[in-house]
């Protein structure tokens, strides 16, 4: 039955492939070495949950996956046409089929244990891990106001009396919960990968994101969702460090010449790209507020919906 | 005066930067050309009555392939711009491209791909091959069908028109989230013709869609009942019903994002009592049963193609058609997944993520189905099976990525970053290009009379391949990295850099995959003799009613209108004997030119909407309607053929072909003597040496 001489057979064809993926996976990972991956590399809490999920996830999906694939491809190869060692079925016509109903049933079974499995696993999770969720520790949570400005970002810390921007310092293992909105700025995404997944920032709505640190070091923030000309350069610093360095740092804020008042406020609103980092050693206390009030009329948004 | 008369148009909307420059060159080049070449031929008048007004539905299915295929080179020129920027621009190298035309080429990238090519394709098959399918001689509604494709090339015409006027495309995204698509943050024309392109031919697609419905339900070969009905049409089917549900959605938020715009009103903008969150929500109630409306259709091909090519019937129909309906039953209610990040509380955010699990249930039965289809049967590898395989392995990481993604708490790290991307290039490239690419290389016998050159089409599926694992693996692994998507530009820091470059050399190896493509088609037309169907129109030992008819099929499809009694209806045909043809009067429709007509008022009212030219507008609206009411007057838009007129066509027909027969002496199932690539090129090199040495352009 070998029509041509000259043609690979499959055996060959599978090999090739597989060498060529795993060149593919070295190469990539040759690439990549020593490099942030953050998903892979979690600094606090909720990144650590997040990445676990996943990874439990995929493992289910591949449990099911990878056998479906090898007999997909193993089938295809054992019935090939040249193939002249294989029993076949005769009967190539719809009317007395010779599959069996338990054999339609297991394709739907298959699945659906799976999705079973993962979904029972992913409604509690989603639970306990929704952004809004405050951690529980023992540290006392540390509240940060974000307004996404275009296209910068700005930290409003209540408690401390101080603002910053495109840089946001927190001390390790101290809950931090962010309440998030926008100004003057389409929809835009708040995401420190490292410490755990985004949430979106608009105008009107106040969102509540909660993350903690556990390691010391400078963790990469931006906005993954598209807000116009000066999206890209929209980035900002995480910057994780001990209690006492956190103090420390809070108080040579302080000494900035820089307070955050209304005529400040104003000119940061207006668009900038790749903006600086910068201090603020004081802000007026309303700003958040009228932010809030510009586009509700109250005070406080939407709390969660 | 002056804006009575032309609006917002100015001098400053000529083109007058490079890119658009160029891209008005392009243009006017090819159009140059093309009638150069139709006057010279003498064409004008054959492209106008076979062609242009045609209500044929092979031949519609046809022009929507080509404008397919054009747009897919255009998308993927795009893609390769964005590739290339991401390559370059790290660190202190800023790249070639301005953020600005970065992000509009991205834009244009998406809503060609999406609007302009997969639906181009995928309506390309339906029209061509449900009819013959289901023993239909036309369509329930020829009309709607020529004004569905003129209004889709509409669409096509409006979103390259800002080559010409106006310099800008959206550069928003290829949703055009809000509030970012308002005048506030985006006040050039570039949002306007991303609403008017999506606007008529989104319009087009509901026609389509209502017609293809009522085709199928209506229109079957007697005995043909629902459960009798070829997978491909049954996949179809799922599709227009999805279609039909969702897009009259599209048409209405785009007038809402219009009004916005235009008229001031609030809908979006928080500011006056709107709410973008609005926004988001209707775009994607439309925007993601859409890719299911691609999908559903490709799941259909799969089914044929694994039947056919294992030579035995689908091992389970029933799952099949269930798997389907499940699938598009389910897509209708999974809308939230694409904005878990939006800040719902976890009971919606849960529900929407099972909702989207549940999905994969359907699919997986599907797939299950397919390698029980394999599973005994006596298989031929060729280059339609081979896409099917790519498919399996492709398709596989696409959902098992999809699963990953509708986990709320893992999508909050995974949304917007390249990861996402890399799943749905992997579901949309893998499930409906693939698709598409393999029904072309099984069904092409059909429209042409001879099959694929099969040598460069397997060169064709691995460069596919191999340039698909080159720039989507390292894009999941960028995911992981937290590179967002749209990026123009990155610190070297993050050493992203060397991903993208590989990134951009997949994207060239897809590109020479798509130009070996184009070479195949080529390479098959050269050498039509050779790979002609000698079957009589049934290569494949096909087993739905298509192949019973002559390749390519007459253009009233049928003879005789067959009687089916089974499933695969004409596989057990071949197994009794084929009922002897009995020649009667066949109905049919008359050319027209009507939808061609509206379609221009419409795309002239579009353009007048973009640029507020108020007479344009209500010009081209009256336009409409008395080329509506004319045609509604009219009384004669179908005629008779009559039995012996039949016959004499059948007889001439008949005639040709045994000659051809006999003149190909090549069993067209062998396909040692294909072509290659390199005698491809040497005949295209000596044609042009020919004319140049023997000054053959003289002649013309």
């Amino acid at each position: 039955m070998e029509r041509s001489k000259n043609r690979l057979n499959p055996g060959w064809i599978g090999l090739i492939v597989a060498a060529g993926l795993a060149s593919l996976v070295l190469l990539v990972a040759y690439l990549v070495q020593g490099k942030n991956i953050a998903l892979f590399n979690p600094k606090g809490e909720i990144a650590q949950e997040q990445h676990s999920l996943m990874m439990f996830t995929v493992t289910v999906l591949f449990a099911v996956a990878i056998p479906t694939l090898s007999v997909a491809f193993f089938v295809a190869w054992k019935y090939r046409d040249t193939n002249t060692k294989t029993v076949r079925t005769t009967n190539a016509r719809v009317t007395g089929g010779s599959h069996s109903k338990y054999l339609v049933l297991l394709f739907w079974l298959i699945p659906t244990s799976g999705i079973i499995l993962i979904a029972s696993t992913m409604w509690p999770a989603t639970h306990r891990l929704a952004p809004q969720n405050s951690i529980t520790s023992d540290s006392k949570p540390l509240q940060i106001q974000v307004i996404s400005l275009r296209w910068k970002w700005l930290f409003i810390y209540p408690e401390q009396g101080i603002a910053t921007v495109n840089f946001v310092q927190i001390p390790v293992n101290t809950p931090v919960q962010f309440e998030m909105t926008a100004d003057e700025t389409p929809m835009s995404s708040f995401w420190i990968p490292n410490l755990g997944g985004q949430l979106y920032t608009m105008t009107s709505h106040v969102n509540r994101l909660n993350l903690i640190a556990d390691t010391a070091g400078d963790y990469p923030g931006s906005t993954p969702e598209i807000n116009g000309a000066g999206f890209t350069g929209m980035k900002f610093t995480a910057r994780a460090d001990t209690q006492t360095n956190f103090d420390q740092w809070v108080q040579q804020v302080k000494e900035s010449p820089n307070s955050l008042e209304i005529g400040t406020y104003e000119k940061l609103v207006e668009p900038s790209e790749n903006n600086p980092v910068a201090f603020y050693s004081g802000f007026n206390s309303n700003i958040f507020d009228n932010v809030i009030m510009k586009y509700t009329g109250t005070s406080e948004g939407h709390m969660d919906h | 005066m002056k804006e009575l008369l032309i609006g917002k148009l100015n001098w400053d909307a000529l083109p007058h930067e490079l890119f658009t420059i160029a891209g008005t060159l392009t243009i006017v080049l090819m159009g140059l050309v093309i009638a150069v070449v139709l006057t010279r031929t003498k064409r004008w008048k054959w492209l106008w009555n076979d062609w242009l007004t045609s209500v044929d539905p092979k031949k519609i299915g046809i022009m929507y392939f080509i404008a397919g295929g054009v747009m897919l080179v255009r998308g993927g020129l795009d893609a390769l711009m964005i590739w290339l920027q991401q390559a370059m621009s790290s660190g202190d190298s800023h790249g070639y491209l301005s953020s600005d035309h970065f992000q509009q080429i991205f834009t244009a990238h998406g809503n060609i791909m999406v609007f302009f090519v997969a639906m181009a394709f995928v309506f390309g098959l339906i029209n061509y091959i449900v009819p013959l399918q289901i023993g239909a001689r036309d369509l329930a509604s020829p009309l709607l069908n020529t004004l569905g494709f003129w209004l889709f090339v509409g669409g096509i015409i409006m979103v390259n028109m800002f080559f010409v006027f106006g310099g800008e495309y959206a550069a928003t995204g290829w949703l055009a989230v809000a509030p970012l698509s308002g005048k506030e943050f985006s006040p050039g024309v570039g949002v306007d013709y991303w609403i008017w392109s999506l606007m008529i031919s989104g319009i087009g697609t509901t026609f389509g869609a209502i017609n293809f419905i009522m085709t199928i339900l209506k229109m079957r070969a007697p005995g043909m009942t629902m459960m009798k009905m070829p997978l491909f049409t049954w996949g179809s089917l799922c599709s227009m019903v999805m279609a039909v549900s969702v897009f009259p959605l599209l048409t209405a938020t785009l007038f809402l994002v219009y009004f916005d715009r235009v008229l001031g009103t609030h809908f979006f903008t928080t500011l006056g009592g709107g709410d973008p969150m609005l926004y988001t929500n209707l775009i994607w109630m439309w925007g993601h049963p859409e890719v299911y409306v691609l999908i559903l259709p490709a799941f259909g091909v799969f089914s044929e193609v694994v039947s056919t090519f294992s030579r035995k019937a689908i091992a389970s129909y029933k799952s099949a058609v269930f798997g389907m309906m499940g699938v598009s039953a389910f897509a209708l209610s999974v809308w939230l997944h694409h904005f878990f990040t939006m800040g719902a509380g976890a009971d919606v955010n849960g529900f929407f993520g099972v909702m989207t699990m549940v999905i994969a249930i359907p699919t997986s039965a599907l797939v299950f189905n397919w390698i029980a289809t394999m599973y005994k049967g006596r298989i031929r590898f060729d280059t339609p099976m081979l896409w099917f395989l790519g498919f399996i392995a492709i398709f596989a990481i696409g959902g098992i990525t999809g699963v990953m993604l509708a986990v709320p708490p893992v999508d909050f790290q995974l949304h917007n970053s390249l990861f996402l991307v890399a799943h749905f290039h992997s579901t949309v490239i893998g499930g409906v290009l693939f698709g598409v690419f393999c029904a072309l290389s099984y069904w092409f016998p059909k429209f042409t009379g001879f099959r694929l050159n099969e040598r460069l089409g397997k060169y064709a599926f691995w460069c596919w391949i191999v340039g698909f694992c080159l720039s989507f693996g390292p894009m999941y692994v960028l995911g992981f990295m937290g590179a967002s998507r749209r990026l123009d530009h990155y610190d070297s820091s993050t050493g992203w850099q060397p991903l993208f470059i590989l990134m951009l050399i997949g994207g060239i190896v897809i590109a020479i995959g798509v130009a070996l493509q184009l070479a195949q088609i080529l390479a098959s037309f050269i050498q039509k003799k050779k790979l002609r169907d000698t079957t009589g129109g049934d290569i494949w030992d096909g087993r739905s009613l298509e192949w019973s008819t002559p390749s390519p099929a007459p253009f009233y499809n049928f003879t005789v209108i067959p009687h089916v009694s089974t499933r695969d209806a004409y596989f057990e045909m071949k197994q009794h004997s084929i009922p002897k043809i009995v020649y009667e009067d066949i109905h049919m429709p008359k050319n027209t030119a009507v939808g061609i007509y509206i379609s221009i008022f419409a795309t002239l009212a579009s353009f007048a909407f973009v640029w507020d030219i108020v007479w344009l507008i209500v010009a081209s609206i009256i336009g409409i309607i008395v080329t509506f009411v004319i045609r509604a007057f009219d009384e004669h838009t179908d005629y008779i053929l009559p039995a012996d007129e039949v016959q004499k066509l059948e007889e001439a027909q008949a005639k040709k072909t045994s000659a051809d027969d006999r003149a190909s002496a090549h069993m067209a199932n062998d396909t040692d003597d294909d072509m290659g690539l390199w005698e491809l090129i040497t005949i295209v090199v000596s044609f042009f040496l020919d004319i140049i040495r023997n000054k053959r352009w003289r002649k013309w």
